[in-house]
């Protein structure tokens, strides 16, 4: 059974069909990405799995229970956290306050295990660690990025949804937010990834799905679709 | 630098390749403000020695009206009155300060609720009004006492009924609409001539009834007692501080909880609080509904104050007035927002009157009159000087909860005893190591957090 399944989902903004019948899954420990242009519906695809955005049509399975209806802050609780696209961190409140915040849903039975979870993420961006009173507003963009991905796993989510990591960040700091989603890919956390920046993306998932205007357009491994003549064109730019 | 190669895997190695950013010094720089520094003073003080400072203090608040200390008192007005009218307004402000200034919701018909408030208590105990209970079962003498809760039970309900539809709504959609509710409830005062009184209002409103003397045969609170020091007006104002300590004592536990955490999160991004898992719908209804439960108290001392209610008090302006009122103080600190319903009513009041000060001969009635204009002025200053409010709020969320902000106190106790002068962060060295290191750190936030730390509800919007 797979972790996440779409079933045939649409999600409409008003008339406008931004996603048109998407069937996706992804399973346990997987790393998948979704690539495309902009516009191709990437980001309602996550905005629809994480629950803000209300499907119109088709099904939203997780752990193949029916989740559909389910409000955005339930689904926390089931295991789906998102860090959301242009980071999403709370600007005014500091960077161990904003962690404290992943955790908001789904507490700690203990203090130990709170410890431990918060070293994880201190251990995956030593950069938080020394900025812990720092105001998340403040922060450059790739902290900021960080700081996002590491409230997400405070949660501690079965299925970590990212979208677009990359945006807006220099060559060097994407190349370390990537090495870092596959460090938390790594010990079994399934790893939803939207990405633009689709040859960092191929090269480090396991599986991947093109989107163009709403649609699966191709569906394959990620290095298979990296070596893939059309994909290059169409994502890679080159010839 | 360039140390691009995927080699450094050690958690040292990492913070080098990442582009040095510029302000690095910012949590560094060693300027808390007043505010900060006093929050953090305060908070390192314990239990015993917080009492015996804020006990005296909110005492010789109380005291005041009555010290008839020289240029504080009004001139023109009753020093009384004006205290019972700031009384009043602070009492709003909390309420207001909890949907606008924790929760982040522009709410511009708060004015609504407040007249909410003073109706249910007119419409039950006033002789003009059809639903007048006071010749039946409830004796005059206790009537404004039993309205009050139903006064707060109906307005909370009105919360809830105004909340539910229009907590969907987000930014400038919520603001306009709370502003057609403020109208709506306005416009139904003046309309719903035999429930109301319309635009004659309704006359002889009851109040509590304590205190009765030869000379004040309708006790205290009656408008009777007008004269002298300890008029109807102080003990108006000493009955609201009651309510606005109650007040405090409850929106402050609920800001330090969980609640609390989840409205600075909504305030700070919506979306962002509903994916880590917080019910934003259910916290903004809990907002509103607070607020409008407080606003419906500080209605009700108005109705019993003025003894009159008519639909002309309950204007669009007074929203923007409270609004005023909180955001003058600092939205979000709820000691900022009394603050700022002190200026609301009594630089007006203060100037009133007076024909000179400090030897400078002033038109204060001139004054007093333009004082929208003073407001408007005072306001794009601030917005532009101090855009977080008089006395900002610095949040305390805390994982968990009392108990890391006691072991800070333990800490800075500790601190002073061992006579480190190191005034700026006293909890840093013995809570790391008492504490382990989660939230060690956090107690200290309020020496090195900054005045940029604070963000204002409508930035997120």
């Amino acid at each position: 059974m797979p972790l996440l399944e779409l079933q045939d989902m649409t999600v409409a903004y008003g008339r406008i069909e931004a996603v048109r019948g998407i069937s996706i899954t992804v399973e346990e420990g997987e790393l998948v990405t979704l690539i495309g242009a902009n516009g191709a519906g990437k980001t309602t695809t996550m905005r629809a799995i994480s629950g803000i955005r209300p499907v119109s049509r088709g099904k939203v399975l997780f752990d193949g229970k029916d989740i559909t209806k389910m409000k955005a802050h339930l689904r926390v609780l089931e295991g789906i956290v998102q860090a959301p696209e242009g980071r999403g961190i709370f600007p005014g409140m500091t960077v161990i306050e904003n962690l404290e915040m992943g955790s908001y849903a789904r507490t700690f039975a203990s203090k130990a295990e709170h410890d431990e979870t918060l070293d994880r993420v201190f251990d995956l961006f030593p950069r938080l660690a020394e900025r812990k009173e720092q105001v998340g507003g403040t922060m450059s963009g790739g902290e900021q990025q960080m700081l996002a991905i590491g409230r997400a796993l405070m949660a501690r989510p079965r299925l970590l949804l990212l979208d677009e990591p990359s945006m807006g960040l220099a060559p060097m700091v994407i190349q370390q937010i990537f090495r870092i989603v596959s460090e938390i890919n790594a010990p079994g956390t399934t790893v939803l990834l939207v990405e633009q920046n689709a040859q960092q993306a191929l090269s480090r998932s396991d599986r991947a799905y093109v989107l163009e205007t709403g649609e699966v357009v191709r569906t394959g491994g990620g290095k298979e679709l990296l070596a893939d003549s059309s994909i290059k064109e169409a994502y890679l730019g080159v010839a | 630098m360039s140390t691009s190669t995927p080699a450094p895997q050690t958690p040292e190695g990492r913070p080098t390749s990442m582009p040095p950013v510029g302000r690095v010094a910012t949590k560094d720089r060693p300027h808390g403000g007043v505010g900060d520094r006093f929050r953090l003073w305060w908070d390192a003080q314990a239990r015993p020695t917080q009492w015996l400072i804020g006990v005296p203090f909110l005492i010789f608040i109380a005291l005041v009206p009555i010290l008839n200390i020289p240029v504080l008192t009004t001139v023109g007005t009753n020093f009384g009155g004006v205290m019972a009218q700031f009384g009043m307004i602070a009492l709003i402000a909390i309420g207001l300060n909890v949907v606008v200034g924790q929760a982040g919701l522009l709410d511009l018909g708060y004015v609504g609720f407040y007249a909410i408030g003073a109706y249910t208590v007119a419409i039950l105990t006033s002789p003009d009004s059809p639903w007048n209970q006071t010749d039946e079962w409830l004796s005059k003498d206790w009537a404004w006492l039993a309205a009050l809760p139903i006064a707060v039970a109906i307005t909370s309900l009105s919360g809830l009924i105004l909340g539910s539809p229009t907590l969907r709504l987000r930014g400038d959609y919520l603001a306009i609409v709370t502003l057609g509710f403020g109208e709506i409830v306005r416009l139904l005062a003046d309309n719903l001539d035999e429930l109301t009184g319309g635009g004659q209002g309704l006359r002889g409103v009851a109040y509590p009834r304590v205190g009765v003397t030869e000379e004040l045969p309708n006790g205290v609170f009656s408008a009777g007692n007008a004269a002298g020091t300890l008029n109807s007006g102080v003990w108006w104002y000493w009955l609201s501080l009651v309510f606005i300590v109650i007040s405090l004592l409850l929106v402050g536990n609920l800001e330090r909880s969980r609640v609390g955490r989840a409205w600075v999160a909504i305030r700070e991004d919506e979306d962002a609080a509903e994916i880590m898992g917080v019910p934003t719908f259910r916290f903004k209804l809990w907002a509103f509904v607070i607020g409008a439960s407080i606003g419906g108290v500080a209605g009700a001392l108005y109705a019993g104050q003025v003894q009159f209610v008519i639909p002309t008090n309950f204007n669009v302006i007074n929203s923007v007035l409270f609004l005023c009122a909180v955001v003058l103080g600092g939205q979000g600190n709820k000691l900022g927002v009394i603050l700022g319903a002190f200026i609301i009513v009594y630089l007006p009041n203060f100037f009133l009157g007076r024909t000179e000060l400090f030897g400078i001969p002033i038109n204060g009635n001139e004054i007093a009159s333009y004082r929208y204009l003073f407001f408007g002025i005072a306001l794009v200053v601030l917005m532009i000087f101090r855009p977080q409010g008089l006395i900002p709020v610095r949040q305390k969320l805390l994982a968990y909860g009392r108990e890391l902000y006691v072991a800070a106190r333990r800490a800075a106790q500790a601190a002073t005893r061992s006579g480190s002068d190191d005034g700026a962060r006293p909890g840093a060295p013995a809570v790391a190591t008492a504490s382990g290191t989660t939230g060690a750190a956090r107690p200290t936030a309020g020496g090195t957090r900054t005045g940029e730390s604070t963000t204002d509800g409508e930035e997120t919007r």
